[in-house]
């Protein structure tokens, strides 16, 4: 049906070819685009005031370059998302095959719980880090880096691997269960099995969770707003704190940087699992 | 098919016990702290009894907090209807596109979707603020229009005001917007997706105009998927904390920022629990109503 529309000129379903959905569609682009553009854009300009364009300038990348404490949160946040990648996409799998697999007593409860770190609001999780770190379990002081990171590090990844879990889910539910038993006939233990025919199914959502919880611990404010301390500054937390001051280059620059590591890492998702990580299953988010 | 537990016991106890240690320890029993906190009374500057009061809850429905609360609801409901209405039209371009295209255009709203939060609210401090792009053009064309009018020989428009778009509700709710449309364009389409397509031709065909087609046709037809679209929107922008903390002026606190407050500079951790839970209770009611419609509409279908 699609092909035949494709060929007709405009068809009654062509929504695509009128011209108020055309506008429409450049209007949304423009509102969702045009700050981030202008926001770039003006990291080159070489003003201080930034407001009218006087020229183009690097100047402010390098004091970026040179920036040591923008630098260390950087670094703190790559290493943070990092090792909160790692720990969430092997909860998460693991949590991906328990609901897949087993049947027991109590999974309906757990998996409500698994998807409470999902729903449950930024804010509230954010306090109760807090309170956890405050009062029952404080993170030790003083610790060499990266070890200093640790409470930021379990916040995130206490919100990062119920993430991964969805996703692995999503994907095991496509497994044909006839190859786990091929395998068992064939005289594979369980261990086995797990190895040689779950596992590289699940090898496309495995890559496609790392992703997602390496961007949502790069992204996240909230929650490490309220477990960071002076010498564990994130790069949002830092470039919180130089945007409540003013807004200057640097920090244009600093963002520039950073939604230019944003479409890479967009740009490796769609390589590794083809349009169709943005298109093919069309799942809502997993956010959502 | 699902397996019994007892068939594979040692697989079941590995892959069981990490995820489950760490969502009771390091997420479960963190709630569950807060929530003890909530019925606490602050002794001191640091300690906290827990006296099993409700005198946090009874304070949270003073009027000062209803009115934050009924506020931060009303900004949600505003922020979610708006991305309805500009976000609708984008998923049935979306669905309507040729495969190809299709893509481009869902990459197209999901790659600031990815962008840093924070990123994209200091964009939008630049493009408001009062030397902001906006504030600029609207000054350069008042200039120019003001010139225009003295040579017609007009009365001139007078002092250049810049028009106030940053630090009040309208920045709020525009930051809120900016944010969460992508979030309401994916279901959307998801749900526009999986209509039945001669149906719509059917109504076409049948004389209904567009307009009649949308609201009479599709807009039944696809309401899982607007409600999905709506709670996916409205929980994160009911909790939102750092858009009315940085677009917002003093007026236009919203939940989170209250809490922040207490937890931060009031130092009022027992009230600051409270509310957190009454936030929390509030994204459940929500989640709750949206599964009862789900389960309402599937019943009226079979």
């Amino acid at each position: 049906m699609r092909k035949r529309q494709k060929r007709a000129a405009p068809g009654p379903l062509e929504y695509l070819r009128r011209w108020p959905l055309q506008a429409w569609l450049v209007m949304v682009s423009v509102f969702l685009y045009a700050p981030l553009l202008t926001l770039m854009a003006f990291s080159f300009n070489d003003s201080k005031r930034n407001i009218v364009w006087k020229g183009f300038t690097l100047n402010y990348y390098e004091q970026v370059l040179h920036d040591q404490s923008l630098l260390t949160a950087f670094g703190n946040s790559l290493t943070i998302a990092a090792i909160c990648t790692l720990v969430s996409v092997i909860l998460g799998a693991m949590t991906a095959l328990l609901l897949w697999r087993f049947r027991f007593s109590g999974k309906t409860v757990l998996d409500g719980a698994m998807a409470l770190p999902i729903v449950v609001p930024e804010i509230c999780m954010g306090v109760a880090m807090l309170v956890f770190f405050a009062k029952v379990m404080p993170w030790p002081s003083g610790l060499p880096w990266p070890l200093n990171l640790g409470a930021i590090i379990i916040s995130h990844i206490s919100f990062s691997f119920p993430f991964v879990a969805v996703v692995v889910r999503a994907r095991m539910a496509s497994f044909n269960r006839e190859l786990e038993e091929a395998a068992k006939d064939l005289g594979a233990g369980e261990w086995m099995t797990i190895r040689d025919v779950i596992i590289p199914h699940m090898q496309p959502s495995l890559i496609a969770g790392a992703l997602l919880a390496f961007t949502l611990s790069l992204d996240d404010f909230v929650i490490t707003f309220f477990t960071s301390g002076p010498d564990t500054v994130t790069f949002p937390v830092k470039v919180y704190s130089m945007v409540r001051f003013s807004v200057t280059p640097e920090v244009n620059a600093a963002s520039t940087l950073l939604i230019v590591l944003t479409v890479i890492l967009t740009a490796l998702a769609l390589r590794f699992q083809g349009t169709d990580a943005v298109a093919g299953g069309h799942a809502p988010d997993p956010k959502a | 098919m699902e397996q019994s537990w007892r068939k594979a016991k040692s697989v079941f106890a590995l892959v069981l016990g990490p995820p489950l240690f760490w969502l009771v320890l390091f997420f479960l029993i963190p709630l569950a702290i807060v929530w003890v906190y909530s019925f606490g009374t602050n002794i001191g500057l640091t300690q906290i009894a827990f006296t099993g009061t409700f005198s946090n809850y009874t304070r949270a429905i003073e009027p000062l907090y209803v009115g934050i609360f009924v506020k931060s609801v009303g900004v949600a409901a505003l922020t979610t209807g708006l991305c309805i209405v500009l976000g609708f039209p984008v998923a049935l371009a979306i669905t309507f596109a040729p495969d190809k295209l299709k893509a481009w255009l869902i990459l197209l709203i999901m790659l600031p979707f990815w962008t840093n939060l924070l990123i994209r609210t200091y964009a939008l401090i630049a493009v408001l603020r009062d030397e902001g792009y906006v504030n600029m053009t609207y000054h350069w064309l008042w200039t120019h229009a003001g010139g225009l009018m003295t040579f017609a020989g007009l009365k001139p428009l007078g002092d250049f005001v810049p028009l106030e778009l940053l630090h009040n509700n309208f920045a709020v709710v525009f930051g809120l917007v900016y944010v969460h449309l992508p979030f309401m364009v994916l279901p959307l389409y998801s749900a526009l997706d999986r209509l039945d397509r001669s149906l719509l031709e059917a109504s076409l065909d049948l004389g209904a105009g567009h307009a009649r087609t949308m609201l009479q046709i599709v807009a039944p037809l696809a309401l899982p998927g607007i409600a999905s679209g709506i709670l996916i929107t409205f929980i994160p922008a009911l909790g939102a904390y750092l858009t009315p903390d940085l677009l917002g002026g003093p007026d236009s606190q919203m939940i989170a920022n209250i809490i922040e407050r207490q937890f931060k500079r009031a130092n009022d951790w027992p009230f600051g629990a409270a509310l957190s839970f009454l936030l929390m209770y509030m994204t459940f009611i929500a989640i709750a109503l949206q599964a009862v419609l789900a389960k309402r509409n599937a019943g009226a279908k079979a």
